[in-house]
């Protein structure tokens, strides 16, 4: 679940931040290209993003159910909030391929940002509520306010908006740089440095809450593997500062990734072995088989996945959907349009005797026979009609 | 584990983790998970079937080499991307709600069913990585390459609705644990989900509704079209591909709506009972046609004699269960299951004569038909499809009522302790009325967008 918070820190939270910069600048044209190489940047993947947090939440629910329940009850508030904002964005985001005038774009940019800074921040809450020991175990046992106005949670939502426009800055700068617009690259730079001071300040101001409102975690993350994830972290961040000003920005990129997995991973190290007041991780876990069958799925799952994501880097990544990006040369030969009428009867057929043993074989078995065979005979029937139709329709010229 | 048994039954009561919350707007919980649902459906509905369409339309292109396919294809693949990141919100809501208005439900039994939705998740993960390498691959993939990035959209989307099924299967028909002290111990996740036999008839009939939705909706859209007299290839192309997996699938609906009813009474004879408005048991039951349930009986009703016990048990002098077998507190709403159950049928039945018709005037004439009733009935089947699919889902949730898993769990019981629920609900509903204008909206811009002439050759 750690794995899947991280990621989704990482690079959803690099979509937020690129649309926190859709706010930034004014109208000019020049200003106008940079909400653009924003835009395009997260196009093609943060849907794929924002999968993560879907991750979360069924991990969550699965394997750790009644710190599920606490917590969504407990912390409704700022769910709720965060839902909305998710609602605005992915709204906006698809709102923004319909319009035609600067204005609309305008307008949807406005949501897209708005609820950018939104959505990490009532998240960024819900960590600190969960951090600073306020969401005991129980059906809305907690307070529904301050579980997420607090020190912690305020710091930890600030926290989130400042690491997400820092992320976004360094990966728009190293894409500035690869589509070659080298004034949006410095635009990018300035940014990704400016932010890195605000977040890096806002990490270490945060520590200092930690002290004084959440003890347990402050300890956590000034001893032992704690210690370790939190001077990781500053070594990122260090790391990507000194790597943007030296304009080396595809290591910036994996450093600040760093920089912010280390920071989650950090905070579920110092939290351990409590995962909510009274509760501890282990104890808060379902059982056994329950968490193998999870584990089995998600690594079936991988299988499927890994292989998947790394062909949506890699075309992302080497540029192959830039506008600039060469198509291929080759087109297919065309093929006959003949129609296969032969199917049609087959059809009938799966049809006639999918029904009859559906209807009348009163078993499973009845069932596995009678409904594969009803599918192939629309898929048959399909497969025999639509292309005929669709070329007789493609050339009639008499309809009313 | 023992001081998490301690621990649970301290905070627990009898039949769950957290025990019955004072909860006083369980109604509208109720209702704002009913309005996502309602929103969320439809937009199913096109993640599952409309890249289908998609891909089919493009395969057409790569066998015929004729542009118009290949720009209906770009066109609506701009659609099916829309709608999936909208379906994607929806969506995300949904799971947000599952914890926010029932995080007993949850607490409960997320290790039971929760698996189903982490798998859900994985093929919904393949769906969103394939739609932008499909959506964004245009011209920048070979074509071959690019048209096979689109069926693992086609196939993730069938494996997502598995998912999804899985769970309701289970919520409707609970196995794969015991309950002891408000908890579920011995827990077998994946024979909860899918040794369930109660959930294919459930999975086969909303995935045939998906095709037939998402078919009928977008046909409506070029009918309407050429009605109005904009007629061009383009048009009628794009009006044929959808219209025929809708009618095709149509008719093999009834003989699977068929198979989930004698399903239901046999496992859920109170829904059954309610959706048919039968307070006694009775053997031979007759059905009745439209009408009102007073509590006792159906009144102004066509009865037909003995037609319920034909068709819920295939033997027209079965004994089928009426209400009086479960205490009135565990009884659904008689006339909304009744009344959502009856729409659907009757729509249903429309769409399998509408398919009928459809496949004699193909036989006859090999081409589209020309009366201008044909293309009313398809502009007209586009929303009923929505409305029978609503109704669909209405009917097996509320018949499941006043359980939330059936059996074992109240609604009640499931619900969140917090306050602002209407709150929520006001601020969701509002939320939603923007996204159905801003959708609206955007659809009607794609639509009217200039063709893209073909890539020069």
């Amino acid at each position: 679940m750690l794995v899947g918070l991280a990621a989704y820190a990482v690079l959803a939270g690099a979509d937020f931040g690129a649309g926190f910069w859709e706010l930034a600048g004014g109208r000019s044209e020049h200003a106008r290209d940079q909400r653009d190489l924003a835009h395009h940047a997260m196009g093609p993947v943060w849907e794929a993003n924002h999968v993560w947090l879907i991750f979360v939440l069924v991990v969550c629910w699965t394997a750790y159910p009644v710190a599920f329940g606490s917590i969504t009850s407990t912390l409704a508030v700022p769910l709720f909030i965060a839902g909305i904002g998710i609602i605005l964005r992915g709204t906006a985001y698809a709102l923004r391929s319909g319009t035609t005038t600067a204005r609309e774009q305008r307008r949807v940019e406005v949501a897209v940002a708005g609820s950018s800074i939104l959505t990490p921040f009532a998240l960024g809450t819900v960590v600190g509520g969960i951090a600073s020991g306020r969401v005991p175990v129980g059906n809305a046992a907690g307070n529904l306010v301050t579980s997420w106005l607090n020190p912690t949670s305020i710091m930890l939502g600030v926290l989130a908006v400042a690491t997400a426009a820092y992320l976004a800055a360094v990966y728009l700068a190293a894409d500035a740089v690869r589509v070659g617009r080298g004034d949006l690259e410095r635009d990018f730079r300035a940014r990704a440095l400016g932010t890195a001071v605000v977040a890096g300040g806002a990490a270490l101001a945060g520590l200092v809450v930690l002290r004084f409102d959440a003890r347990p975690i402050w300890d956590g993350l000034t001893s032992g593997a704690g210690l370790a994830a939190v001077v990781v972290s500053a070594l990122g961040g260090i790391g990507t500062v000194v790597f943007v000003l030296r304009r080396r920005y595809e290591p910036a990129r994996v450093t600040a990734a760093v920089a912010v997995a280390a920071i989650v991973a950090g905070w579920g190290l110092a939290q351990r072995p409590q995962f909510l007041p009274g509760l501890t991780i282990d104890q808060a876990a379902a059982g056994r088989s329950t968490l193998v069958s999870l584990l089995v799925s998600l690594a079936l799952g991988a299988v499927v996945l890994v292989p998947s994501l790394a062909f949506l880097f890699t075309l992302v990544l080497r540029g192959r959907f830039d506008e600039s990006a060469e198509p291929p040369a080759a087109e297919p030969e065309p093929g006959s349009a003949r129609a296969s009428r032969r199917l049609l009867p087959v059809a009938a057929v799966c049809l006639v005797a999918g029904a009859a043993v559906t209807a009348l074989v009163d078993s499973a078995w009845g069932r596995v026979v009678g409904i594969p065979l009803l599918f192939a005979s629309i898929v048959l029937a399909f497969l025999a009609i639509a292309p005929a139709l669709s070329a007789v329709a493609a050339h009639e010229d008499d309809l009313p | 584990m023992r001081s998490m048994q301690l621990l649970l039954a301290a905070v627990g009561g009898a039949s769950s983790a957290f025990g019955v919350p004072d909860q006083d707007d369980l109604f509208q919980a109720r209702q704002m998970q009913a309005l996502s649902f309602a929103a969320h459906i439809p937009l199913v509905c096109f993640g599952v079937a409309f890249p289908a369409f998609v891909v089919f339309v493009e395969w057409l292109h790569l066998r015929t080499g004729d542009p118009v396919y290949r720009v209906l294809a770009r066109r609506w693949s701009k659609v099916m991307l829309a709608l999936f990141a909208v379906g994607v919100v929806t969506g995300t809501i949904l799971s947000f709600e599952l914890g926010l208005l029932w995080p007993n439900f949850m607490a409960t039994f997320g290790a039971v069913f929760g698996l189903g939705f982490a798998i859900e998740g994985i093929s919904f993960f393949v769906e969103a990585i394939f739609i932008a390498i499909y959506v964004y691959g245009w011209d920048r993939l070979p074509p071959r390459a690019h048209l096979l990035t689109g069926v693992p959209v086609v196939l993730a989307g069938f494996a997502g609705s598995l998912m999804v099924i899985a769970v309701n299967g289970w919520m409707n028909h609970p196995s794969g644990f015991r309950l002891e002290d408000g908890r579920a111990v011995d827990v077998h996740p994946f024979a909860a989900l899918f040794g369930n036999g109660y959930f294919w008839h459930e999975l086969v009939h909303m995935y045939l509704a998906a095709y037939i939705v998402a078919g009928f909706l977008t046909a409506s859209v070029y009918a309407w079209a050429l009605l109005r007299g904009r007629d061009s290839r383009y048009n009628r192309t794009a009006l044929v591909v959808p219209l025929t997996a809708a009618v095709l699938a149509a008719p093999v609906q009834v003989i699977v709506g068929d198979w989930a009813a004698r399903d239901v009474a046999k496992s859920q004879p109170v829904k059954l009972a309610a959706l048919e408005g039968l307070a006694k048991t009775e053997k031979g039951a007759p059905e009745h046609i439209l009408g009102w349930f007073d509590g006792r009986e159906v009144k102004y009703g066509i009865a037909v004699p003995r037609l319920l016990s034909l068709l819920a048990f295939h033997d027209p002098n079965a004994t089928v269960s009426g209400l009086e077998t479960v205490p009135p507190d565990e009884r659904p709403p008689v006339n909304v299951v009744r009344f959502a159950f009856q729409t659907m049928v009757g729509i249903g039945s429309a769409f399998a004569l509408l398919g009928v018709a459809s496949g004699v005037a193909w036989f006859r004439l090999r081409r589209l038909p020309r009366s201008r009733w044909f293309y009313r009935a398809v502009v007209a089947a586009g929303p009923l499809s929505v409305v029978a699919l609503l109704a669909g889902w209405t009917t097996t949730e509320v018949g499941r009522q006043p359980w939330i898993v059936y059996r074992v769990m109240r609604t009640e019981a499931a619900v969140t302790g917090a306050g602002g629920i209407p709150v929520g609900y006001a601020t969701l509903a509002l939320v939603y009325a923007g996204l159905a204008v801003a959708v609206a909206w955007l659809l009607r811009r794609l639509a009217r967008a200039p063709l893209e002439v073909a890539h020069p050759r």
